[in-house]
């Protein structure tokens, strides 16, 4: 069954090359195909990781390569939701070739399982990386958003409306946009964490136990939680929210697998190689 | 002895195809030789070879137009004719069998009608023949020769030009074949290239930018600061793109409420600008005001106020109205005159690059044309019209001997001989008819429907 995880890697860079050429050629119909190539990688890789559980009965976070796997069908399936729903065509092109790297990275790694872990059929584990990982992937989308609203605001501060200019949308997209996704990412990272601590407390007896990943974890969270308490209170907009959305980005990517490979900590065994 | 009848009728055979060769070719050439096939002469001048007086003195209005038609058509040397005049051209398209005389013709009646001498005019007119003819009228309609390239409305202007034109039944089966691919290779060059995007004029430019910052301008409320005729199309833009409320702040409040009331706007005092800072999304600013109307610190001090919701300043006047250093503020922008001239220029960079994407298809167009222009001779057509007969016999002919096996060849060579006598005497009237030396435009429609009635395009 490699082969599919072959046809979705394939699917995912044909759908980075259709955005790329939507980029420079600005034709409407590349960026569709773009979509389309996505969801059809999308949907192998969903058949690949449910092929995944179906054999070993669990599920599949067991290694660095399913994890990074499972990150990547996330951030796919949370770009599908997000594109639909903004209708912001350009977005591809950060998300396109994101999952493909991620993808790409997974399948250069050992595949098989660490250890056949009963653990894994915990309700409350599976709910907590599932929220976790979507949060996660909508904080990459509103890192890669971010990443967008600073090309054009240069473009428009700095009045030489070279190549972005005309490609990407309005800054007031694109800040829309951002906050989407910022309060999407928030809600299931909060979420991530409360499910976190029920089976915590339900497999060592306490809630919080000051694991390197934990307090990562909350300093993620009260990041994002100022983040929104500013926007919310003083108009935090723009420019700023994009910085902190880059930023915050950066901290996940250290909490994810930073964290794993520098501290030690209980959430090892998802990372290992 | 059955070889020699044979080998006669055979030549008999020959004889009735030579002579509808030697038919062609002779009526060919007395074709060529009398110049019988309409010929397509333009002849204008525009905002490139004639000076403003002139071109303000060539201008048509509609009346014009028609009555100028109308002696044209009385003109024995002119078969069809379509005039086009805008502030920027004068275009006379022509379907004649005398060139020189029909030039000479309209030459002399511009002179006539515009009382004025031919040698005042005459530089500044050009003339072009054939392909290039048609390659002009298609780059013109393409707004690929225009003073702006790719500005929208000379299409328009060459459609109304053409209506009239059929109106006065002087556009015959060549120009209007020509004005039909003329709005086709214009709706091509406008869809398929970038040629007519991005804004090239201040005002526009400045909506363009607005956009990029808001998103859609629907509900964003304006102050206008001062007058003047760039800040107010920038106005008028902003209201077609449903703006909010407008503003208007003016030294003299009198002239504020005069301005208020025609953009139904509301007129403020001076004094009042930098309150209304906070509740403006788009400033334009135009006034005669040595000083900055608008500076950093009254900017700086209402941002948070305005919960960091993006401002945007359009500084038109010179010397400037607004502080530059606004630009350096979150998620404020401005916008000064040479700003926006820099963003046209590239603007306009662009359309001359999507330009050249344009002139190829033009390119195509022409070729296109003359395929279709040349086929409306005499000769292509009634050999186009005796090939598609003849294979229609031939294979009829094959299909029927098929099932005649017991036939001996004499009786398959007299059915053959047969078919090609029929063929013979069926064309011979139409062939007739298509080369009679009658009026040449009813030639033309003669060719034309010809080439419709048997499919010979195919």
């Amino acid at each position: 069954m490699e082969i599919l995880l072959v046809i979705t890697i394939f699917f995912y860079m044909l759908s980075t090359a259709g955005y790329v050429a939507y980029l420079f050629l600005q034709k409407d119909y590349l960026q569709k195909i773009g979509v389309y190539l996505i969801s059809a990688g999308f949907l192998c890789h969903t058949a690949w990781i449910g092929y995944g559980i179906f054999q070993s009965g669990h599920f599949p976070v067991n290694n660095l390569h399913q994890t990074l796997s499972m990150a990547g069908w996330t951030i796919a399936g949370v770009f599908l939701i997000f594109h639909f729903r903004f209708h912001l065509k350009i977005l591809g092109i950060f998300a396109a070739p994101l999952v493909t790297l991620v993808l790409v990275i997974a399948a250069r790694l050992p595949s098989a399982p660490y250890q056949a872990d009963s653990i894994l059929n915990n309700v409350w584990l599976v709910a907590h990386v599932i929220t976790i990982f979507i949060g996660e992937a909508s904080f990459a989308l509103a890192c890669g958003v971010g990443l967008l609203y600073l090309l054009q605001e240069h473009a428009i501060k700095s009045k030489h409306h070279g190549f972005f200019f005309r490609r990407l949308p309005s800054l007031d997209l694109l800040d829309t946009t951002g906050y989407a996704c910022i309060v999407a990412g928030f809600t299931m990272l909060t979420l991530g964490l409360i499910t976190g601590f029920i089976y915590a407390k339900s497999v060592w007896g306490r809630f919080w136990s000051w694991d390197p990943k934990e307090i990562w974890s909350g300093i993620t969270w009260l990041l994002y939680a100022a983040l929104l308490h500013q926007r919310l209170t003083v108009g935090w907009r723009g420019r700023r929210a994009a910085i902190m959305a880059i930023i915050g980005f950066a901290v996940i990517l250290f909490t994810f697998l930073g964290v794993n490979f520098l501290l030690q900590g209980h959430h090892g065994e998802f990372t290992r190689l | 002895m059955t070889i020699l009848p044979e080998a006669r009728l055979k030549s008999i055979c020959f004889k009735e195809l030579n002579y509808y060769i030697n038919f062609n070719t002779q009526s060919y050439l007395r074709i060529r030789l009398k110049s019988n096939m309409l010929d397509i002469v333009l002849l204008g001048l525009n905002h490139k070879t004639a000076p403003v007086e002139l071109r303000e003195c060539f201008a048509f209005s509609k009346d014009e137009t028609s009555a100028v038609l109308k002696s044209f058509q009385e003109s024995p040397v002119i078969s069809e004719a379509v005039l086009i005049s805008t502030c920027n051209r004068v275009e006379i398209l022509m379907a004649t069998e005398d060139k020189s005389n029909a030039v000479k013709a309209v030459k002399s009646f511009l002179s006539e009608f515009k009382k004025l001498p031919v040698p005042e005019f005459e530089n500044s007119l050009y003339i072009h023949n054939g392909d290039d003819a048609v390659r002009h009228i298609f780059r013109v309609a393409s707004s690929l020769d225009s003073m702006v390239v790719g500005e929208p409305q000379i299409l328009g202007q060459i459609k109304e030009a053409y209506k009239i034109a059929t109106l006065k039944k002087t556009s015959g089966v060549v120009l209007n074949k020509l004005f039909h691919r003329t709005f086709l290779v214009a709706k091509r060059v406008r869809s398929e290239t970038g040629i007519g995007d991005h804004a090239v004029s201040i005002s526009y430019a400045a909506i363009e930018l607005g956009r990029k910052i808001f998103g859609t301008l629907e509900g964003k409320k304006v102050l206008l600061i001062g007058a003047g005729e760039m800040a107010e199309l920038a106005v008028e833009h902003l209201i077609r793109n449903r703006a909010g409320d407008i503003l208007i702040a003016n030294r003299t409040f009198e002239n504020g409420v005069a301005l208020a009331k025609r953009f139904k706007g509301e007129a403020i005092r001076f004094e009042e600008i930098a309150d209304s800072l906070q509740i403006v999304d788009i400033i334009i600013s135009s006034t005669g005001s040595t000083d900055f109307v608008i500076t950093r610190n009254q900017v700086k001090a209402i941002i948070r106020r305005r919960r960091n919701r993006s401002i945007f300043f359009i500084d038109i006047a010179v010397p400037r109205d607004i502080d530059p250093e606004i630009n350096r503020l979150t998620n404020s922008y401005v916008y000064d005159i040479d700003d926006l001239k820099g963003v046209i220029e590239e603007n306009i960079e662009d359309r001359n690059r999507e330009a050249v994407k344009g002139e190829r298809i033009v390119d195509g167009a022409v070729i296109g044309f003359r395929k279709w222009y040349e086929n409306l001779d005499v000769t292509p057509t009634i050999v186009a019209l005796r090939n598609k007969i003849d294979g229609i016999a031939k294979a009829e002919i094959k299909k029927t001997l098929q099932f005649l096996k017991h036939m001996s060849d004499d009786d398959r060579q007299a059915i053959t001989r047969m078919t090609n006598a029929m063929i013979n005497k069926i064309l011979h009237d139409p062939t007739l008819l298509l080369k009679s030396n009658g009026r040449h435009q009813d030639k033309s429609v003669y060719l034309d429907i010809t080439r419709k009635l048997f499919k010979l395009d195919e």
